[in-house]
């Protein structure tokens, strides 16, 4: 119990922006129609790439020595690009068919 | 963090609420995802040129090697992939994110095992990092098995009591968490051991699950790939990790809710009542099938089309399975050049994902304004001479209306019953998905026009052609 308060103090500015995120993400995409939604989730699917700036942060900080934190760090940058690149690109090759309404 | 670098962390952050706002929209989706997809390169950009580290330059270089080798790869298979392909691609990306997520949370619990007492992350760091690594695993497994289940490559597999097993099996997960915090986090085995643990999970979560419910199942890694993001964004005090991870965590949420209402179903359902299972063999028996079908050829459904003034097409699974996307086109372009009135009829859940067919047919370059919702198309049917039901079947089972004990009972469906001639094509006289009987196939009004069904519409245009 004593930890959870320590958690919450020590971190109450990120709890706040987390829980106005959780909101603002519920808004965004409540009426969205069904025809968007296959578009909707790859979209949302390349955002969640962002843990690539998480990945990067551990190589920039990783020791050129340590090869294994620079061996998982690089597999992790590799993973988190294809996710953005390809999620991204793929999103707006599906979003390039639909043609605008007259 | 030097201020550029927040400048540039909040502009990125914007850019994914306006994007995540603007793929909301037909008319704004592109632009939408081209927004985001410029404040994620911005973030990319200043991470790697503002931070304020002492980083060598061999670092610097793998960092460079690792974002092309990455780039190239998610770039070939972005523009390679087949429109039908589209959800398993998903779900392979979702995959990687979350392998991501993981490998971050290993390097972080490594800097906890073997330093002095002093140096000691906090408690509720390390319950951070393993939170990371058990979403990380889950997400990363989950996706590829849902990957490879969208593929044709994987079967469902059902171990006996699967549901009590898996939910032992995640409580031993966080059990076991707890106590690695409790321990002091200062064991690769045991943090090896939590890893293989969660990546198993992830595997029996997923593989119970039924084939036509693998959207519902992306969405809902797509949520926690976010959730993921946003723990290695606290981890790091990082704002646009935090915020872009909790926008798709929620709105993957959201969108996972919505596709379960689409299709009448709960999400626990879901997840644990897998479909097709013994409740709908219950069902199958207890439906009011039997009786004759009338069996047609492809002369006689092209003579009635023919002399048609309206009809509807409804597009199917079993379409897009056949590739028969362009040959539909085709079909519609003939009958308008006849004169008839030819829609198409748009179940929210037809093919494999929400909107999926609309994505198919707007790549054979069928007019958008012809793809007509559920909702606008249901009082249209009365008025119809002709539907042509390609591939699909759920979505046109009127048990949905009239048969309480059916699984399907309660879901929207297209009302075809209403229209003057039902054509259906079918494969065979195989169940759906749901694996019951459809009871439309014994109506009078309606003819079954067996054959795969690129090419039953093939044979179909090519008797047009002829009249």
């Amino acid at each position: 119990m004593n930890y959870l308060i320590e958690f919450i103090s020590n971190n109450l500015q990120l709890l706040y922006i987390l829980i106005l995120a959780i909101f603002i993400g519920v808004e965004l995409i409540k009426n969205v129609p069904s025809v968007l939604h296959t578009p909707l989730m790859s979209g949302a699917n390349a955002l969640s790439g962002v843990v690539i700036v998480g990945a990067l942060l551990v190589m920039l900080q990783a020791n050129p020595e340590d090869y294994l934190a620079l061996a998982l760090g690089f597999v992790a940058v590799v993973l988190g690009i294809i996710n953005v690149v390809g999620g991204f690109a793929v999103t707006d090759r599906m979003l390039q068919m639909f043609k605008k309404k007259k | 963090m030097s201020i550029i670098l927040s400048i540039i962390y909040l502009i990125a952050t914007v850019t994914f609420v306006f994007g995540l706002k603007m793929l909301g929209h037909p008319e704004t989706a592109k632009k939408g995802n081209l927004i985001s997809a410029v404040g994620m390169v911005i973030a990319i950009i200043g991470t790697i040129f503002f931070h304020d580290f002492e980083v060598p330059l061999i670092n610097y270089l793998l960092i460079g090697s690792a974002l092309l080798v990455g780039t190239i790869i998610g770039w070939l298979i972005a523009v390679k992939v087949e429109m039908t392909k589209m959800p398993e691609l998903v779900s392979l990306f979702n995959g990687f994110g979350g392998g991501s997520a993981l490998l971050i949370g290993l390097v972080e619990f490594g800097k906890n095992v073997g330093v002095e007492d002093s140096m000691k992350l906090s408690s509720s760091i390390i319950t951070t990092i393993l939170a990371a690594i058990i979403i990380g695993s889950i997400t990363f497994t989950g996706s590829l098995i849902a990957w490879a289940k969208l593929n044709g490559s994987m079967n469902d597999i059902r171990l006996p009591k699967y549901n009590l097993i898996n939910n032992v099996f995640f409580l031993g997960l966080i059990v076991f968490g707890t106590y690695i915090v409790m321990q002091g986090a200062d064991s690769f085995v045991l943090i090896y051991l939590l890893l293989f643990a969660a990546l198993a999970y992830g595997v029996l979560f997923v593989i119970p699950i039924g084939g036509a419910d693998m959207p519902v199942v992306i969405s809902l890694l797509n949520s926690l790939t976010g959730i993921a993001a946003a723990i290695t964004g606290i981890l790091y005090g990082n704002m646009v990790m935090l915020v872009g991870g909790i926008l798709v965590g929620s709105a993957g949420l959201i969108l996972t809710f919505v596709m379960c209402n689409a299709m009448n179903r709960s999400l626990s359902n879901v997840i644990f009542g897998a479909f097709g299972g013994d409740s709908a063999t219950g069902a199958v028996s207890a439906g009011k099938t039997g009786g004759t079908i009338k069996k047609t050829t492809a002369s006689d459904s092209a003579i009635l089309l023919n002399y048609a003034n309206k009809v509807v097409i409804v597009p199917g699974y079993g379409l897009a399975v056949a590739q028969a996307q362009h040959i539909i086109h085709e079909l519609e372009l003939l009958l308008i050049k006849k004169g008839v009135d030819v829609s198409y009829a748009i179940h929210p859940v037809a093919g494999r994902m929400p909107g999926h067919m609309n994505v198919l047919l707007a790549e054979s370059k069928v007019d958008y304004d012809k793809l007509i919702e559920m909702d606008d198309i249901n009082p249209q049917f009365p008025n119809t001479d002709v539907v042509l039901v390609v591939g699909a079947n759920d979505v046109v089972n009127p048990a949905a209306h009239n048969d309480p004990s059916s699984p399907i009972y309660g879901m929207p469906i297209l009302d075809v019953e209403n229209a003057r001639h039902i054509i259906v094509n079918k494969r065979s006289m195989n169940a759906g998905y749901a694996g019951i009987e459809n009871e439309l196939f014994f109506n009078q009004k309606t003819s079954m026009l067996f054959g795969d069904a690129k090419s039953a519409l093939t044979e179909l245009v090519s008797e047009l052609r002829n009249m």
